[in-house]
């Protein structure tokens, strides 16, 4: 009787706690990049990403598939940019399908990745370690 | 079908596992072969395929033994059977709506999730009459209930729960916070997993108390107490997925600190093996017994691997790696899989008088091809996601096509692995299938009259 009611206690309390942490993650601010809100463009760029599935193959923040590159920062990076993404969507290169998006889905697709782009970095290259195994990682 | 539903979630997983093998071998080869079916079905569409029908066979199976175990085991009549019997028909039902969705490219898109959005209401229906079922059956009727039951019960309600976190997206003000949308996202995969795992873990300490005739294992202080580790780094452990991702360091300070707590778990897992290794030996012929032992040595290799990935400075590098893929292949196959096999042999050995497969040479071939060769296809994706980390730290050089180009021998050796592993998947999953579809369609047979 002991031991079930000690069980009892064990499991409101986690479940309390996991309420308080959930209405956090929820409702308060969860990040800190200056950018995280996605304009109307990007949300239908994003529509796109999702509905061709694009993270089969492509990763953001190094979430996704293996086959492609990471594409957190392909708009600010200074060897590549946006532009040059844009010329691989309906190229079907590789093991890419060969997509026929509009010139709008392109464009929508290109502002997602952009405003993506704007939230962080990955790889965080000037990230600090810290000797007790923590990483300092930078914002945007 | 009389009586025999929970039977027809276990074949329907292990037919999922041998497709969903299948088809993550043939994705494999694209690796090597870009081009390779990309006019048939592309790689976007391949993936999903292949996860979400091997997350299928575990949580089919897993549920189909959780029946089976409650109603022919236990001999606890079920709140009802119908509501079984239509989970059932409802899983099938979605089951042929998902493999349309991604057959034919109508997909959400959302990692792990891309199969047509709507098509998750009646998965989650099909656990809510599951879940229903469960606790009307057991609330009155037993007391005192040992840990795999409280595992079952709070992984029933968890699934539930994350899977719906999951779609939290569907809400513009989600969707539109990139950063919140995608930490949610991943905490709910994280959780979610912890959740079918409180299943399938459930499921094994349940089978070792039946092994070793031995209640105790499932009702003492020390099993409540890793319940409750586990539980607790289920709904507050997860954001090592995101250490990365730009979210307030709190989420991950806790992440952090929760993930530690793991070493507790590390630490008594290696005390035990040096305590009870000797006195086991005599059980290892029993195959039930051998998939457990086997499970147990992969918890350790993956439960290692997992704290490594837990501390930040290890998780950068590793992170989107091929590591991580390791780890979800160990863990998948690894633990997941074997003990879902042990479950499967137990309950064969509970419908026939002299256990078949015990003797059966594709199965007791099998079990060692298995194992070996995972842990080669274990290993090479370690080796490739280490080398994945050396390029990422040094990319300004070189391309992702030069990345990929260099690992080709690494993709070779993977491919191999990876096709004996499904080799030896088939000379394992193949005699039970054949067992359990006799016991479920041989006529005027029903599970009630059990050989135990």
């Amino acid at each position: 009787m002991k031991n079930k009611t000690g069980n009892r206690i064990t499991i409101s309390t986690l479940i309390i706690l996991f309420i308080g942490y959930n209405y956090n993650l929820y409702v308060k601010n969860t990040s800190v990049s200056s950018k995280t809100s996605l304009s109307h463009s990007a949300l239908k760029g994003q529509k796109i990403w999702q509905t061709n599935n694009c993270t089969a193959c492509h990763q953001l923040y190094g979430l996704g598939g293996y086959l492609g590159p990471d594409l957190t920062n392909i708009a600010s990076n200074p060897n590549k940019g946006i532009e040059y993404a844009k010329s691989f969507f309906n190229s079907g290169i590789k093991s890419m399908p060969k997509f026929n998006f509009s010139e709008n889905e392109k464009n929508d697709l290109a502002i997602f990745l952009n405003e993506v782009d704007q939230t962080g970095f990955y790889p965080n290259k000037n990230a600090e370690f810290n000797y007790t195994g923590w990483v300092d990682i930078k914002y945007k | 079908m009389k009586n025999n539903f929970s039977l027809g979630f276990i074949i329907l997983g292990l037919c999922a596992l041998i497709f969903g093998a299948l088809i993550g071998l043939l994705s494999s080869i694209v690796y090597i072969y870009p081009d390779f079916l990309k006019n048939i079905i592309p790689f976007n569409q391949l993936r999903p395929l292949h996860t979400t029908t091997v997350v299928s066979w575990i949580i089919l199976t897993a549920t189909g033994g959780l029946y089976f175990y409650i109603s022919k085991i236990e001999k606890i009549k079920l709140f009802s059977e119908n509501l079984g019997k239509l989970h059932l028909v409802i899983f099938i039902l979605t089951g042929i709506g998902i493999l349309y969705s991604l057959f034919s490219g109508k997909m959400g898109g959302r990692e792990y999730l891309e199969f047509f959005p709507l098509l998750t209401i009646p998965v989650l229906l099909g656990w809510l009459l599951f879940g229903l079922n469960y606790f009307l059956t057991m609330t009155n009727k037993v007391k005192n209930w040992p840990v795999y039951y409280w595992m079952w019960g709070t992984g029933l309600v968890f699934m539930v729960y994350h899977l719906s976190e999951a779609h939290f997206w569907i809400f513009n003000e989600i969707r539109s916070d990139y950063i919140k949308d995608l930490t949610i996202q991943w905490k709910s995969y994280g959780s979610f997993v912890g959740s079918w795992n409180l299943l399938v873990y459930g499921t094994v300490i349940y089978l070792m108390s039946k092994i070793k005739g031995d209640d105790s294992i499932g009702r003492g202080k020390i099993s409540f107490f890793f319940y409750f580790l586990g539980l607790t780094n289920l709904m507050f452990g997860w954001a090592h997925h995101t250490y990365i991702i730009p979210t307030q360091p709190w989420i991950r300070y806790l992440a952090y600190a929760v993930s530690m707590t793991e070493w507790i778990i590390f630490i008594h897992i290696v005390y035990n093996w040096s305590k009870s290794l000797s006195k086991e030996k005599k059980k290892l012929n029993i195959l039930t017994y051998k998939f457990i032992i086997a499970s147990e040595i992969w918890v350790f290799l993956n439960l290692t691997l997992a704290l490594f990935m837990s501390i930040p400075t290890f998780n950068y590098f590793m992170h989107g790696t091929h590591i991580t893929v390791g780890h979800s292949m160990g863990t998948t196959i690894g633990i997941n899989t074997t003990i879902l096999f042990a479950s499967v042999t137990y309950i064969i050995s509970k419908l026939t008088k002299n256990n078949p497969l015990e003797n059966n040479k594709f199965v007791k071939s099998g079990f060692y091809v298995f194992n070996i060769s995972l842990l080669l296809f274990w290993l090479v994706l370690i080796i490739g996601g280490i080398y994945k980390a050396i390029w990422m730290t040094n990319s300004a050089n070189t391309s992702f096509s030069n990345l990929q180009d260099s690992s080709n021998m690494i993709y070779i050796i993977f491919i191999i692995s990876g096709s004996i592993l499904f080799l030896s998947l088939l000379m394992l999953t193949i005699p039970m299938l054949k067992k359990l579809i006799f016991f479920m369609f041989k006529k005027g047979n029903n599970t009630d009259s059990l050989m135990i």
